[in-house]
């Protein structure tokens, strides 16, 4: 039996960082206006990229599934709005590696005609929980947290789950989505929990904010009696960032620490995150997939900070443009906050699933940073590394680029959250040191696999080469044997005969009349090959 | 003097029996350091080392014939991994064999491909589709950037191109080697 704590704990490290979520929650939550072009990509979240099921010229529905996920671990995509296809291509989209990916472009036609998609459950309290997945599945819905982890997936966890986390708590400053959500569509919010607790039949249930939300915790709290619903728990854990980390969130509500490359499913658990839930509730009872999400503008760069419903593929650049367009302050573009983002070259980038904020930064947010000096181990670092580990060491090892000890390391139990770059006062770009240790990680694993199929196939064919000598040794023996076995005697008159009626055949083709040999000379020479070769089979 | 013949020879007896049978029940089958110094090459197949593959290489390194430093896909970091595995001292590689360059695949241009086959018969991984007088391909998951295949084309319409990066496979660069903002930095 899992244990909410009556009195949620604070997780260990972590950092107190001004919150900057007010600028953005001065206005009520809107929608964006309608883009002329969206640009849908379609790899949105972790696993295989969607396939497209629509072609250039296609009109498509709103809601209409436009890619379709093959793999177990992948998401649908579907049309943000009615319109055509106007392209498939290669587009750059909000990725660090700034490379393009595949995309399906649509020009609005501003009907925003809604497809029928099928997703709708009447009673889906009643329902099998199995059905409810398939349908979150075909719904596209994927972590909205910022992971981008197919939402079907963890809806399976292959064991009973007797708590359901809702991650709430929002952690890293200036994104305030999840806020907005939470005060703004609380009915939504608490209907996706309960499909979420129905689907994954757990007993437990415990909502988990931040304390320094007090309006959403006061919205839910009146949304749940309003509900009459006595068994979901919410709760304020203490503000730290990150506290919002799903391993830091469980600590802070049951006490309990997921172990290392573990996942809470282990310990009986689940975390979602609260926008998924209410993309659930908004796929199940209205039957609308995952073609918009929340996104916080904000930052100093911006004119109107706020929160706006955007629909997945519209340009960054309208976006900021309907928050009435840059400052003169604007130094810096990161989808995400200040902490975790990734920096922006463009505006141009389509907002996608996972885009929960964007961020148009000062130069006095987000300074440049002053260059990296000798690490002093000094340990600040271990003692804000939310993760228990030792941030110095990992860097140690990571900039000599010894993998396997980084690993001894437990460089996958961190986080990225950069809590230990924040706080080093050599300036030393830590996270940068164990992104490119994971990545240089899982390129030498595939590396590693692409070798071991190359050296099947490579034995494979020694071995099948080999076959095929022996057979055709074999057939050559046995040919011989077949020549030797011939009767000898009497082979000269056999002999004779043989080429007295070759020589006769010879002559009957020099007799015919010249004209016809000429004419047909070409043809007898393309033929005469073909005769040979197979006399030779023979 | 009796005793401790007999206690002597009925150790020797016990010890002798079970070597005997351990030597049965334990056997190893081929040599595990042919199994160890292969799995460390990069399977390109190439021969660049002078062996007909990454393991004869590996038995001839085994076997004292080979250096460790003939094989040129593998570079200094192949080097290096073997030089731990044997315990011996790292060395350059040697420049007779040709030298590291970045993974490149092979990509046959289809206009011009006359459907020959040699490169086909080249190919020590199987990677190469096709039939004789029919257009033949290249699967790119399988190819090893092992060159084989360029020299027989009678058309020269194989090239070896780097792979183009695609967002599944990018790396983070090493701090430092790029200007870039990212979280760590702007912390």
């Amino acid at each position: 039996m899992i244990e909410i704590l009556e009195q949620p704990r604070q997780i260990f490290g972590g950092l107190r960082l001004a919150a900057n979520k007010a600028q953005s929650l001065r206005t009520p939550l809107r929608s964006a206006p309608l883009p002329e072009r969206l640009i849908v990509p379609l790899s949105q979240h972790i696993g295989e990229p969607a396939e497209t099921l629509v072609q250039v010229g296609d009109k498509v529905l709103k809601g209409q599934p436009i890619a379709r996920s093959l793999n177990y671990i992948s998401a649908p995509v579907h049309a943000p709005t009615s319109g055509t296809v106007t392209d498939i291509g290669e587009y750059a989209v909000p990725h660090p590696s700034g490379l393009k990916a595949t995309c399906v472009v649509i020009h609005a036609d501003g009907a925003d005609r809604s497809a029928d998609t099928g997703l709708k459950m009447d009673d889906v309290f009643c329902a099998d929980p199995a059905d409810i997945r398939q349908r979150v599945r075909e719904a596209g819905i994927v972590g909205l947290g910022g992971a981008g982890f197919p939402t079907a997936v963890k809806l399976n966890p292959g064991r009973p789950v007797e708590l359901l986390v809702i991650n709430a708590a929002e952690c890293e400053p200036y994104i305030s989505c999840d806020e907005a959500l939470m005060c703004e569509r609380t009915a939504e919010v608490i209907d996706g929990v309960r499909i979420m607790r129905h689907a994954l039949q757990a007993q437990q249930v415990v909502i988990g904010v931040e304390d320094n939300m007090p309006r959403a915790v006061d919205c839910l709290r009146r949304g749940l009696e309003a509900a009459g619903e006595r068994d979901i728990r919410l709760l304020a854990v203490p503000t730290v960032y990150p506290a919002g980390g799903e391993k830091q969130l469980i600590y802070a509500l049951t006490g309990k620490e997921i172990p290392s490359q573990g996942l809470p499913a282990d310990l009986g658990m689940v975390c979602h995150n609260v926008g998924t839930a209410a993309a659930v509730a908004r796929a199940l009872l209205q039957g609308e997939p995952l073609i918009s999400r929340i996104v916080t503008i904000t930052g100093a760069g911006v004119s109107q900070p706020c929160n706006l419903e955007v629909r997945i593929g519209t340009p960054i650049a309208d976006v900021i443009a309907s928050c009435g367009g840059y400052t003169e302050q604007a130094a810096h573009l990161l989808m995400g906050g200040p902490m975790m983002g990734i920096p922006l070259p463009n505006d141009r980038m389509p907002v996608i699933k996972t885009s929960n904020c964007l961020l148009a930064a000062s130069v006095e947010e987000i300074p440049p940073p002053p260059a990296a000096l000798p690490c002093i181990r000094c340990a600040r670092c271990t003692e804000v590394c939310p993760a228990y580990l030792l941030p110095q060491q990992l860097f140690w090892y990571a900039r000599s680029r010894d993998f396997d000890k980084v690993q001894d390391y437990n460089l996958f139990d961190c986080i990225e959250c950069g809590c230990c770059a924040r706080v080093c006062p050599s300036h030393i770009p830590l996270v940068q040191y164990y992104r490119f240790a994971k990545t240089e990680i899982w390129d030498l694993e595939r590396q590693r696999t692409k070798a071991d199929l190359a050296r099947q196939r490579h034995e494979f064919r020694v071995e099948r080469l080999e076959r095929e000598k022996k057979a055709l040794e074999e057939r050559r023996a046995a040919a011989k044997k077949g020549l030797a076995a011939r009767p000898k005697s009497g082979d000269a008159e056999a002999k004779k005969a043989e080429i007295a009626a070759a020589l006769a055949r010879v002559k009957g083709k020099k007799t015919q009349p010249a004209t016809v040999s000429a004419m047909r000379g070409s043809a007898d020479s393309e033929q005469g090959p073909g005769s040979d070769t197979g006399s030779d089979s023979r | 003097m009796l005793t401790a013949i007999i206690a002597l020879g009925t150790l020797a007896a016990v010890f002798g029996l079970l070597l005997g049978y351990s030597a049965i029940r334990f056997r190893v089958e081929g040599d595990p350091i042919v199994e160890r110094i292969d799995a460390l090459l990069p399977q390109t197949q190439c021969g660049q080392c002078g062996f007909a593959g990454c393991r004869p290489y590996a038995e001839a390194i085994a076997g004292g014939e080979a250096d460790i430093n003939q094989c040129p896909p593998g570079g200094d970091a192949g080097i290096q991994a073997l030089a731990e595995l044997l315990g011996v001292e790292p060395k350059p590689l040697n420049a007779e064999h040709g030298e590291h360059t970045e993974l490149r695949l092979a990509v046959i241009d289809e206009q011009t491909c006359i459907g020959c086959t040699l490169c086909i018969q080249a190919c020590p991984v199987d990677a190469i589709l096709g039939a004789a007088k029919q257009m033949h391909t290249v699967i790119a998951s399988e190819c090893t950037g092992c060159d084989l295949c360029v020299a027989p084309c009678p058309v020269d319409c194989i090239h070896m191109l780097a792979p183009g990066q695609v967002i599944a496979t990018w790396k983070w660069p090493y701090p430092g080697s790029e200007q870039r903002l990212t979280a760590g930095d702007s912390a």
